[in-house]
């Protein structure tokens, strides 16, 4: 208690120069790495934290499990290829799935602002139990609130969720090295693209879906393929850019992308060019980077491709012992740039 | 993807690059206006792959680096009045003026949306009656048809509570001033193709031929700008100094007649100040005198005023081709895109940011 009491957040915290929070710490680039390390890290620094995985990994009567949580805010409510019901499980499920582990268990927080119809709380419930069950988890406790209108943005889910790491199995964002091989499961953009096109004063045609889909399988059928992962991640906000470069940095390693091996469909491509957006900024939510040891890289490849999430997997780059903490890319004219994390969110340009 | 992939194209960019190295035969210098331009070049390294003999220097055009800083502190002081909703491009929101940004001022509580259009801005005036709508118009000819529509539309509408802050500028002028500047080192131009959509060729004709400089109209893909290089150093081995047309595709030679008759009934031509550079004659626009109900700076009584630049910044040799962002003490160090001391290391398509996303490494 007396040790809990000494610390102080008042203490002048070095921010920036952020007085207040911006939309941007939320983007999953910079920003958000800065909150976590000025603010979040030095209240709870402990060592299953310290890993900044999406996991953390801890031990329970010689049991390993892997332990996470996720709100989601996303607007709409419901869009093509999912809603916040089946998000809620997808997320939390893959970021268990990211350590290694079998999701088993979940809660899931509802805060409802007042004045929500009924019927769209069904429809979400609804939806997020048979993602649940999809997914062969359980959600086995839960909570309710509700905050008066203007409050909330219609509805918030919170889920956290309980999985078991198997022996042997050790995924972390730190244990790249140079050689390894990065895999990508497929083509990236698509959650993004289609939660954008839905926003109001930006709406346009497409028939893209979002890639909401829970992992675990897919992760289950890599896990027995012989030869180490060193570590995975789903490139959710921030896209693969924000997660490839927390691994470089994680891992003190350089990671060198090839461009034509990133496969990003035409929807999304299209949208990018016309709002200058960059794909590898946007963000997904039924992808997955792996970083495999290189004599496992093509049997890896070939079980990814096995699974229905997994056939458009495609080796898209190595890790290396040059610039370390840097992601650069090999563009289709044979050039090479740097892919850095963005401060905030991708901004469309004016022309 | 259809009219991107085959303008992206490997092989096509050997045989254009293998083509330019021939015809090379001395040090020419290039400049490319349009901050577009600069940035497919930075992130596609066409610099890296022209030989030797080339260089390319990054031009003034990107709408978002030359806006000055005071109609950034305007934008943010609109923005923090409680009876405000300022609408704006998403590219103008991390721009910082003197003491903040757009962003910093919604999070404080100024209600600052994000638009595509500025007919969107329109659409929110009508809806809220209550609100005085701003919409933070900037950008050259390629922005300045659609926002002098959303002011027609509002006078048409007879709305009250729409209003515009603005800074149109225009490219020809800044390339005369470029020109006339007794320091100058660029033999060749690749003229904006947007811009050239809507105003067409007529003004670069003439400045091809005042000051016997080639201009090429180019595109904004990676072989839409090497072709206009290949055309500058055909005209500039070869003595000519014409106006070409490499984005054929996109530019018609009279322009967008309709875009410019809107403009001219909307907008009058006036001297602008250009962040980096100062003020050049005659070359932006401001609404005319029949649509003053509709400018901001008058409708909310705004003041004159000037914002010194920090010192160290060498914004103004690089948005005029005669330095890079390299050349730079303070580049990637006291100046980034989080931070940045002048106009070319805020926006993405300025040419500091560009250096700066792309390879502020060394290799």
């Amino acid at each position: 208690m007396a040790e809990a009491k000494s610390f102080e957040l008042a203490c002048p915290l070095p921010l920036g120069s952020h007085d207040h929070v911006l939309l941007g710490h939320g983007s999953g680039g910079k920003l958000s790495a800065e909150l976590v390390q000025q603010v979040f890290l030095p209240a709870f620094n402990n060592q299953a934290l310290a890993r900044l995985d999406d996991q953390a990994i801890v031990s329970v009567n010689g049991c390993k499990l892997a332990f996470t949580t996720d709100s989601f805010v996303v607007k709409p409510l419901f869009f093509p290829g999912g809603d916040i019901g089946s998000l809620a499980v997808h997320g939390t499920v893959n970021d268990l799935a990211m350590g290694g582990a079998q999701p088993l268990y979940l809660s899931a927080a509802f805060i409802i602002e007042e004045g929500l119809p009924m019927d769209t709380l069904r429809r979400v419930v609804n939806s997020l139990r048979n993602a649940a069950a999809e997914a062969g988890v359980q959600v086995v406790t839960g909570d309710t609130k509700v905050v008066e209108r203007g409050s909330g943005d219609e509805l918030f889910i919170n889920t956290s969720g309980i999985g078991v790491v198997a022996e042997g199995v050790q995924l972390s964002a730190n244990q790249a090295r140079p050689g390894d091989v990065v895999l990508l499961s497929g083509s990236i953009g698509e959650h993004g693209i289609c939660i954008l096109a839905q926003r109001e004063g930006l709406k346009f045609e497409t028939t893209l879906e979002s890639d909401s889909a829970a992992l675990h399988t897919l992760v289950a059928a890599m896990l027995q393929v012989p030869g180490s992962i060193r570590c995975m991640r789903d490139p959710t906000r921030g896209g693969l850019s924000s997660a490839l470069n927390e691994i470089a940095a994680q891992s003190r390693v350089g990671i060198a992308l090839n461009e034509t091996a990133i496969k990003v469909r035409e929807e999304v491509q299209g949208a990018c060019e016309m709002l200058g957006l960059d794909p590898l900024y946007v963000a997904n939510e039924g992808k997955l980077i792996a970083i495999v040891e290189p004599v496992a890289a093509e049997h890896m490849l070939e079980a990814m491709r096995a699974h229905p999430l997994g056939h458009d997997a495609q080796i898209i780059g190595t890790v290396t012992e040059k610039h370390p903490g840097l992601v650069t890319i090999r563009s289709t004219l044979g050039t090479t740039r740097i892919v850095d994390m963005l401060a905030g969110d991708q901004l469309p340009r004016i022309c | 993807m259809k009219y991107i992939d085959e303008y992206r194209d490997e092989e096509i960019a050997r045989a254009l690059l293998a083509r330019i190295a021939q015809r090379v035969t001395r040090h020419w210098v290039l400049m490319e206006i349009c901050g577009g331009q600069t940035h497919t070049i930075m992130r596609y390294g066409l610099d890296e792959l022209l030989p030797g003999g080339l260089e390319l220097v990054h031009g003034p055009g990107c709408p978002v680096c030359v806006t000055p800083l005071e109609l950034i502190d305007k934008a943010i002081a609109l923005a923090s009045r409680p009876e405000v909703v300022l609408v704006s491009y998403g590219d103008m929101l991390r721009v910082p003026g003197s003491h903040s940004d757009l962003l910093r001022t919604k999070a404080s509580g100024g209600d600052v949306r994000i638009a595509y259009s500025p007919m969107e801005a329109v659409k929110i005036a009508q809806a809220s009656p209550q609100h005085k709508v701003v919409f933070f118009a900037i950008g050259f000819e390629t922005t300045a048809p659609a926002n002098a529509m959303a002011v027609w539309e509002a006078k048409r509408l007879g709305l009250k509570n729409f209003s515009m802050l603005g800074s149109h500028v225009l490219v020809p002028p800044a390339i005369r001033l470029l020109l006339s500047q007794p320091s100058n080192r660029v033999q060749g131009f690749i003229a904006p193709g947007h811009v050239c959509a809507v105003v067409g060729h007529g003004d670069y004709e003439k400045l091809a031929r005042e000051f016997h400089v080639p201009i090429v109209i180019g595109g904004f893909e990676p072989l839409d700008l090497l072709e206009a290089v290949f055309m500058l150093v055909q005209q500039l081995e070869e003595g000519r100094a014409e106006l070409e047309n490499q984005y054929v595709r996109t530019v018609p030679r009279s322009g967008n007649v309709l875009a410019q008759k809107v403009m001219r009934e909307v907008f009058d031509v006036c001297d602008r100040k250009w962040r980096g550079i100062g003020s050049i004659a005659a070359s932006g626009y401001r609404l005319r005198p029949e649509f003053a109900a509709f400018d901001a700076e008058q409708v909310f009584g705004m003041e004159e005023g000037g914002v010194e630049e920090p010192s160290e910044c060498i914004s103004a040799l690089v948005l005029q081709g005669q330095g890079k962002p390299t050349d730079c003490s303070a580049f990637a160090t006291r100046c980034t895109p989080e931070n940045p001391l002048g106009a070319p290391m805020v926006s993405a398509e300025g040419a500091c940011a560009a250096y700066y996303q792309y390879r502020r490494h060394p290799r």
